[in-house]
């Protein structure tokens, strides 16, 4: 300290240096691996895609089916779906759970800059289930194309897109998860509210035939129609986002709902 | 050094911090003292940063806490032992701060060695006991080795071995010129630790000054004057004769009588005159306990009355009863208990005289409604709480 009026003040013998970034990103690499839910959401999301991938594969044996001009890795999007689920209740842990122990205390008290708690929370958070979900993909697929004859050779676009592309999009849906956990800091409220956008405008889009233009939005614009594109050109429906507009268009919510989580963060007592 | 300035927080309506300035500094423990709901833990959050003050600055060394340059080396808290995601290892929670703060990982089990934990640090903290959390969260706070170090109540759930480990701690990172801020509602822990004491009641300053000036500021002296067991009336007529002469007498429980207001040989005195024999004439001083809950009497938010079960009893027989003749001390030193208000005035004297007049007992004189404060001549007149602001109180949940 410089500005120590008192020559008596106590200094330490372990050497100072500012904390930065990679710091934070240590830490929130610590943090997210010595916890138990975390091990709990991505072990059921990997054992949810290999299960339904595995499922898909003996129902096609069975039954004989034909998948025409669609390509075997048009299977993943069910897993994928269903993982999603796992990665948003992550993304909402990931924070929720420092408010709901009061953790959140100790951590800001250890780093004042919320920004950088925040930063680094998002990124690791969204590198862990990226890799994660795009491996578990690759490897479904890869399953998949061994064992099923039927349907059009896979290009090298589609297995990028079935593998990477649906890890990012699963991980920028984490995102939004991890801002709404920061916004809500409550870890039931904040998965409910997460399960509830990615699910029941679909849902509710099905009973909506008196409103065809509101139906079509919602076909069109929901998050398994976002996913779906990266399965197939055509989308849940015609006229749809495709190729990688799904991906920017969750991208531009993500960095909105982060934009008010740092914000709320910043401005809020803890 | 922990300077506020006009400190001021307010959760809507109510006020949990108001107009409140201090300094803490090195060299001592600092007792942050008042009663449940006062605002210690609220201006504890303040001074780290966590919470935002209505109005009113604190600074640590000059800087408010979040542009404090390396935060986690110069100040070190404990604000709430329970603040752990109990699902991770004690190592790993430590080890995740340390990270944070660009602390070496070594540290970690330096400090775990220094609270004792070295033997759990691998056991998920949710089944630690309260005790075993408090040196968890001091474990936490001692990992900069900061020079500005604060603890919000450390010594709760400890057992007698860990609360004199925790008094030596703090005295020892005192000693070694770090400045120590210690909160408690427990006057007399603080009374063994610290050397200063800043003492808030419904989130006002009340007391500022050292431990040794809090005490004879707002302790009274008295007399405790013993009579032969055998003869009840000596004490009576001692009684008279010591309220005769200006002294505030009151009884003790098991029989002896407290005195105030007149020195000793003057007891011994008006004894001899009056041809009464005492057994023990002895110079009492308050304790700090005493003095402390005189000074927040007036401050405490959450006060427990007696549990009357009124309805629930049958009426007593008023003869059953023999009439009260004088006021009985509680254990627990109340509201001016130096100050005995006439019997039947007092709401905390007890025994109400049923036998002059019965009563159903609802409507006998056991408040319900503020007691009339028995307003204490005090000797020494402490700084007296100013009359707080009506909407000055606080939910125990508001953060």
């Amino acid at each position: 300290m410089t500005t120590a009026p008192y020559p008596q003040q106590y200094t330490s013998p372990i050497p100072v240096r500012r904390a930065h970034l990679g710091d934070a990103l240590a830490s929130e690499w610590t943090k997210i691996r010595s916890v138990r839910s975390t091990m709990w959401t991505l072990g059921v999301m990997i054992l949810l895609m290999v299960g339904v991938g595995l499922l898909s594969i003996v129902a096609i044996n069975a039954t004989d089916s034909d998948l025409g001009p669609e390509s075997v890795l048009s299977l993943g999007f069910n897993g994928v779906l269903l993982g999603s689920i796992c990665v948003v209740t992550l993304g909402v842990l990931t924070i929720s759970s420092e408010y709901g122990t009061g953790m959140i205390r100790t951590t800001l008290t250890a780093c004042p800059s919320r920004g950088r708690v925040l930063a680094a929370k998002a990124i690791v958070f969204f590198l862990l289930t990226l890799v994660v979900t795009a491996v578990t993909a690759a490897v479904v697929a890869g399953m998949q194309t061994a064992m099923i004859d039927s349907g059009s050779a896979a290009s090298a676009e589609e297995w990028v897109r079935a593998t990477i592309g649906a890890g990012l999009f699963t991980a920028v849906l984490g995102l939004v998860a991890l801002a709404m956990g920061a916004l809500v800091r409550h870890s039931a409220g904040a998965i409910t509210i997460m399960i509830g956008v990615m699910l029941l405008p679909l849902v509710a889009g099905m009973f909506m035939s008196s409103l065809p233009k509101v139906q079509e939005f919602v076909f069109q614009y929901s998050i398994p129609s976002l996913l779906i594109a990266f399965y197939s050109d055509t989308g849940l429906i015609e006229g749809g986002p495709h190729g990688w507009t799904p991906l920017w268009i969750l991208s531009g919510v993500a960095a909105v709902a982060l934009a008010g989580a740092f914000l709320a963060t910043e401005k809020r007592d803890v | 050094m922990i300077e506020a300035v006009g400190l001021t927080k307010r959760y809507g309506a109510k006020t949990a911090v108001y107009n409140l300035s201090f300094q803490v500094r090195p060299g001592t423990v600092t007792g942050f003292l008042g009663p449940n709901g006062s605002g210690k833990s609220t201006t504890m959050r303040m001074i780290l940063g966590l919470d935002r003050p209505t109005s009113g600055h604190v600074t640590i060394g000059g800087h408010p806490y979040r542009q404090l340059p390396n935060a986690p080396r110069q100040v070190g808290a404990l604000l709430d032992a329970k603040a752990v995601h109990g699902g991770r290892s004690a190592r790993s929670h430590l080890l995740s701060l340390a990270q944070l703060a660009g602390i070496p990982a070594r540290r970690v089990d330096e400090v775990l060695g220094v609270v004792g934990l070295q033997d759990v640090a691998r056991k998920r903290s949710s089944g630690f006991s309260l005790g075993m959390g408090q040196r968890l969260g001091i474990a936490a706070a001692l990992l900069g080795d900061p020079q500005v170090l604060l603890f919000d109540e450390p010594v709760n759930g400890l057992d007698p071995e860990g609360i004199l480990w925790v008094r030596n701690l703090m005295k020892a990172l005192a000693a070694e010129g770090r400045t120590v801020f210690v909160s408690s509602h427990l006057m007399s822990e603080m009374a063994l630790t610290a050397e200063h004491l800043i003492v808030i009641g419904r989130g006002q300053l009340m007391a500022d000054m050292s431990v040794k000036d809090f005490i004879s500021a707002n302790s009274a002296d008295f007399a405790r004057v013993r009579t032969p067991q055998t003869e009840p009336a000596q004490r009576e007529k001692l009684m008279g004769v010591l309220a005769e002469a200006g002294g505030q007498v009151m009884s003790e429980p098991d029989g002896a009588l407290r005195v105030a207001g007149l020195p000793l040989p003057r007891i011994s005195d008006l004894a001899h005159d009056a041809d009464v024999r005492l057994w023990e004439l002895s110079p009492h001083q308050a304790s700090l306990e005493e003095a402390y809950m005189r000074l927040t009497q007036g401050a405490v938010d959450y006060r427990s009355t007696t549990d009357q079960r009124a309805g629930l009893m049958q009426q007593p027989d008023p003869m059953g009863y023999a009439p009260a003749q004088q006021v009985v001390v509680p254990e627990v030193p109340q509201q001016g208990w130096y100050a005995p208000p006439p019997p039947g005035q007092n709401p905390y004297a007890g025994a109400p005289q049923p036998g002059a007049q019965p009563q159903p007992p609802q409507q006998q004189q056991r408040p319900y409604q503020a007691p009339p404060a028995a307003a204490p001549p005090a000797p020494a007149a402490p700084p007296a709480p100013a009359a707080a602001p009506a909407d000055l109180s606080k939910s125990e949940d508001a953060r």
